[in-house]
């Protein structure tokens, strides 16, 4: 029997070898979105447990990784929602380092915490559309929406960000 | 300003405030933080099972003669 079917069957070593093949992956993907790396530790997990009791309704035939992909990015999401009102950002990884210097610490700040302030969808999508620069039909396929959504909410967004950066202080071009 | 050119302007701020993660690499095995997870939760029957289980069967109780249209429905 192939590795899909023995997990969907409910066999806790293809389960292994599965986590085991694509948790790299899936935690990358989350840690992505989230920008911490223990809380993407935490939903990887968190992402392999929903996947382990929804094996019942995995079709082997199917893809595994976009599935996965899939699942992750609610799990993410989820986090999105239950952490909104924490605007503090986390200082973590290369990305707090590589940010540009000539950028004003205030300003940097007022852009996180405007960033932070936006609804977890659209954070979701300006998150890896404008930071991460993942193309719209990857992040549709991630979030189980369309592509033409996935442009929608990122318009939306920058929309929203442009208007809490001007009543923060922060220039941004007029409409 | 056009959406396109606005749309520009913003993912550049983002990009100089939330730089894109370099390092994504996983340094960890979290195959021993999944098995403690799939130990700590066993399966467990939801609660609105047990609740219409429970009505089922007060009504089987209640209704005996249900009974034999509950059969022929299964």
């Amino acid at each position: 029997m192939e590795l899909l079917e023995r997990f969907a069957a409910g066999d806790l070593e293809a389960f292994e070898a599965l986590f085991r093949q694509h948790q790299k992956e899936v935690y990358a993907w989350i840690v992505r979105i989230v920008r911490d790396s223990g809380i993407a530790e935490d939903l990887t997990v968190e992402t392999f447990w929903r996947i382990y009791r929804a094996r019942d309704r995995f079709q082997p035939a199917g893809n595994f990784r976009a599935w996965a992909r899939r699942i992750a990015t609610n799990a993410a999401l989820d986090h999105l929602r239950t952490t909104r009102r924490e605007i503090e950002l986390p200082e973590d990884l290369a990305g707090a380092e590589a940010a540009d210097p000539a950028v004003r610490r205030e300003t940097r700040d007022r852009i996180k915490q405007a960033f932070f302030q936006l609804p977890p969808k659209y954070r979701l999508v300006a998150t890896l559309a404008l930071v991460e620069e993942e193309p719209y039909d990857r992040i549709a396929e991630a979030a189980g929406i369309s592509a033409a959504l996935v442009k929608m909410r990122v318009f939306r967004a920058v929309r929203i960000l442009r208007k809490q950066l001007n009543s923060l202080g922060v220039e941004v071009g007029a409409k | 300003m056009s959406n396109e050119e606005n749309n520009k302007e913003i993912k550049e701020l983002l990009r100089q405030a939330l730089a894109p993660l370099k390092d994504t690499e996983l340094r960890r095995d979290l195959w021993p933080q999944m098995l403690r997870k799939l130990d700590e939760q066993p399966s467990r029957v939801p609660w609105f099972d047990w609740a219409l289980a429970a009505v089922l069967g007060a009504v089987l109780l209640l209704f005996p003669g249900a009974i034999p249209a509950l059969l022929y429905h299964l």
